[in-house]
């Protein structure tokens, strides 16, 4: 990987109880970067301000001309994603691990 | 090599594994559209994966092959068997170049590269190039994709769309209140089907001004029910006064959707886009619409919003044209192919071998500490603990066949990878062979399955070489010209059976023993049972073949084929009908590890029966073993040959007054263990003998009992043979068996 890559890992909700923080978190994160790497493999549940945050931070970092990319996605992320159709225009590919539920 | 990188492989293999699968079956149905979509998925997958992982080399050559199955799957080109070869070599070189990058070269040697490129350039020229509407419609009953359509169409008065079209702007508040948008829409999908969505995130703010807990999403949604309107309107009252919510109904005016164009807050062209992108209008109609509301407003102010000319609003449009099937169709495969393999996830997980391999052997020690324990309890006399031994060892059995059966997997795959085998050897040798496989899902030990692919793709060649005669012979002898090969397999009595039989000439046993004659294998004038002809084969060095072929008749094999499968203490058998077809049973235990034991004491040594080869125990009465020189009794009318567990030995000492007969039955022959004491069941581990000791006859293993000593384990299948043999014979004495042969 290039030098200018972070990877955060969200490990609780993404939900609006966390939204405040995340998003602190997220802008933060992109701040220091010029790559960003999510790893979303641990979100249990997440609800519309979660997803709107995903927008947020595509989108700011796509003005800043870097890059965000969600680089695992778990069950529940992936199933908003679908559902919002989204999958196809955050562009991010859906790895599938298949020792996910262990 | 990351652990993403081993992931991929691993499931890389996998997906090409189900892709060759549903290619082969593709040829002879080849209208099956299910089938189409199950081989472009792992395609698609492979492809998508190595994206993730940056292998460059893999996603452009999967990306050409994932094309032409697109083109496949739209009807465009039809399924021929050239087509079906090609594809098939496309697999094999994806699995070449997932070898490379399990290899950890950054790319292909040049011999890989040019196969990849002989073989893109053959799909290339023979199907994508191809006028695209060749085959559609004509050969093909499947109709073309309709979405693509649907878009060229042409707009009228009425929109072609026959869904309703949801126009959704959430309020700011709507989260603060505890209302999630998500949980409305997924109401709403409960009603009827969502077609399509589109999330508009262009009301948000720039980050320090956004406040995460505000909602500013607007959706445009594509909406297939028979619901009416006040339904949908029902859908969402609790947020009523907080979202601003447009419903047209299907084929709604085109002006209604230039309306409600203007009535939304995003800028016209991106709306209208949207409007394409889900399906609600296609380009000309929005075109069309476009056009007739920018010359009425051309005196407006608002014209400045449609400042690009009609043409150029056309030419992205056309572009978005281009790009939205591909979305849609990418979208839908997806959630199909999320919720398939969600559905197999939830049934599979992936562990290391060794960590298994570990388990298996920490069971094998709690078996024996277990045995242990068992045994000092029942020696203290303390009821309690005795209680709570037995208690202990029924969990240990338990928890011991659980571990073995994580170790069973179904011998479906495997034979799987023999429908490809098949199909092409046949296609080498010229012959038409059909390949049936039955008892797919029968269970046996993971590293059997391993060690058993070689012997077996030897048989099923060798069967397809010599076995099957050429058409012209078989038309000529009677038979159908289209030559069978079965795959069998079922369990016995502890063990497994797998059998490879074809219907072909048979064993011809002149021949045979005239080669073994040659061979001084046997006498000349030699008399040999059909049995022992047949077996003959498996002599090293041995091949009644006329020709050698490239694919077997070399001599080498056969012999290999039975010492693999003896070293997996199993046996093989192979019956013959001279002109019917030739029958090969391989015998196998079922696992190598651990096993439920019978254990018997003759003298002062303790030896164990494999549990599900024992029938019966009773009594060795006297009179019904007549004198003592014969070696056979009458069990309730029948002949029970048996042998002697002393006289076998040879232990020393008087046998006590009162002998049991073990009765065990193996592959359909039973046969009586004469034994000084019955001493019940015994989980037994099996420990392999030494180097020293592998000529043995009549013992297959070793275990350890509670009290730290040695038992033997009986080789049943051997006794059995030898005491069948003996009794046939009829020499009146029990010789003893001795080590070596």
């Amino acid at each position: 990987m290039t030098t200018g890559t972070h990877r955060i890992a969200i490990l609780e909700d993404m939900t609006i109880y966390n939204a405040l923080a995340q998003k602190a978190n997220f802008m933060e994160a992109l701040q220091e970067c010029q790559e960003l790497e999510i790893d979303l493999s641990h979100v249990a549940e997440i609800d519309t301000a979660g997803f709107q945050l995903l927008l947020l931070t595509k989108r700011e970092a796509a003005q800043q001309n870097k890059k965000a990319r969600i680089v695992a996605h778990s069950p529940a992320v992936r199933e908003v994603l679908d559902f919002f159709n989204m999958a196809a225009g955050f562009g991010d590919p859906l790895v599938i691990p298949a020792r996910e539920q262990a | 090599m990351d652990e993403l990188t081993s992931v991929f492989v691993t499931e890389s293999r996998e997906q090409l594994a189900a892709m060759e699968e549903a290619l082969l079956q593709l040829e002879t149905s080849p209208g099956d559209a299910d089938l189409i979509n199950t081989v472009f998925r792992p395609a698609h997958t492979i492809k998508g994966g190595a994206g993730v992982i940056e292998c460059n080399f893999i996603v452009s050559f999967t990306h050409v092959v994932e094309n032409a199955l697109d083109k496949l799957r739209n009807g465009e080109i039809s399924v021929s068997s050239d087509l079906v070869a090609v594809l098939l070599g496309c697999g094999d070189h994806i699995g070449n170049l997932l070898s490379v990058l399990e290899a950890g070269a950054p790319e292909p040697d040049a011999d890989l590269k040019a196969e990849g490129d002989s073989l893109l350039s053959r799909l290339q020229r023979d199907w994508l190039d191809e006028p695209a509407k060749s085959g559609a419609g004509a050969e093909d009953s499947r109709p073309p994709v309709i979405k693509v359509d649907q878009v060229h169409a042409s707009g009228g008065g009425e929109v072609e769309t026959d869904s309703w079209h949801i126009s959704l702007r959430f309020g700011q508040n709507v989260l603060r209140n505890g209302m999630d948008p998500l949980s409305f829409l997924r109401y709403l999908a409960t009603l009827g089907q969502i077609v399509n969505i589109e999330t508009l995130p262009d009301a948000m703010p720039d980050a320090e001004q956004m406040d995460p807990e505000s909602c500013y999403l607007g959706f445009e949604i594509k909406f297939k029910s028979d619901v009416d309107k006040a339904a949908i309107e029902g859908v969402f009252d609790f947020v009523r006064d907080e979202c601003s919510l447009h419903i047209l109904p299907p084929h709604s005016k085109l002006t209604d959707y230039v309306t409600l164009l203007q009535a939304l807050p995003e800028n016209i062209m991106r709306l209208g886009e949207i409007l394409v992108k889900i399906g609600a209008l296609t380009p000309s109609e929005l075109d069309e619409g476009l056009q007739a509301q920018q010359s009425s407003l051309a005196s407006d102010g608002e014209a400045d919003t449609l400042s690009p000319p009609p043409p150029h609003l056309g030419e992205i449009l056309v572009e978005q044209r281009v790009v939205q099937p591909e979305l849609v169709e990418a979208a839908v495969i997806k959630q199909k192919q999320v919720s398939d393999k969600k559905a197999a996830e939830a049934r599979l997980i992936r562990i290391q071998a060794d960590k298994l391999d570990r388990l298996i052997d920490l069971v094998g020690e709690l078996v024996i500490a277990g045995a242990s324990a068992n045994l000092l309890a029942s020696r203290s006399g303390q009821g309690e603990l005795t209680e709570a031994t037995s208690l202990l060892s029924r969990l240990v059995e338990q928890i011991r066949d659980s571990a073995l059966q994580l170790r069973m997997v179904q011998i479906g795959e495997t034979f799987n990878r023999f429908q490809r085998v098949v199909r092409d050897v046949s296609k080498e040798l010229g012959k038409e062979i059909e390949l049936a496989i039955s008892g797919a899902d029968t269970e046996l030990d993971k590293s059997v399955v391993e060690k058993i692919g070689d012997p077996l793709m030897h048989l099923v060649r060798n069967a397809m070489d010599h076995g099957i005669e050429p058409g012209e012979v078989r038309a000529a002898n009677g038979k159908n010209p289209r030559g069978r090969l079965e795959l069998n397999a079922y369990h016995d009595s502890g063990s497994i059976v797998i059998e490879v039989a074809d219907d072909g000439g048979g064993l011809n046993r002149e021949k045979i023993l005239k080669k073994a004659v040659d061979k001084g294998l046997v006498q000349a004038g030699q008399y040999l049972s059909d049995q022992e002809i047949a077996n003959l084969i498996f002599e090293p060095g041995f091949s009644t073949a006329d020709q050698v072929s490239n694919l077997s008749g070399r001599g080498v094999g056969m012999d290999v084929v039975k010492r693999n499968i003896q070293s997996l203490r199993g046996r093989v058998e192979v019956s013959s009908v001279e002109g019917q077809g030739t029958r090969f049973a391989i015998r196998l235990p079922l696992t190598l590890a651990i096993i439920d034991g019978f254990l018997v004491g003759a003298g002062p040594a303790a030896y164990v029966v494999p549990l599900d080869m024992v029938v019966e125990c009773l009594e060795l009465q006297a009179h019904a073993a007549g004198t003592g020189d014969r070696n056979y009794l009458n069990l309730r009318g029948e002949v029970l040959p048996f042998i002697r567990l002393r006289d076998l030995f040879e232990i020393p000492g008087e046998p006590p007054k009162r002998e049991n007969v073990v009765v065990i039955k193996c592959a359909g022959q039973k046969a009586g263990i004469v034994v000084d004491t019955l001493l019940g069941e015994f989980q037994t581990v099996i420990k392999p003998l030494g180097n020293l000791f592998k000529h043995l006859r009549g013992i297959g293993g070793s275990t350890i009992l509670g009290s730290g000593d040695v038992a033997l384990i009986l080789d049943v299948q051997a006794l059995v043979k030898y005491s069948a043999q003996h009794e046939e014979q009829e020499t009146g004495y029990a010789l003893p068996l001795r080590a070596g042969t």
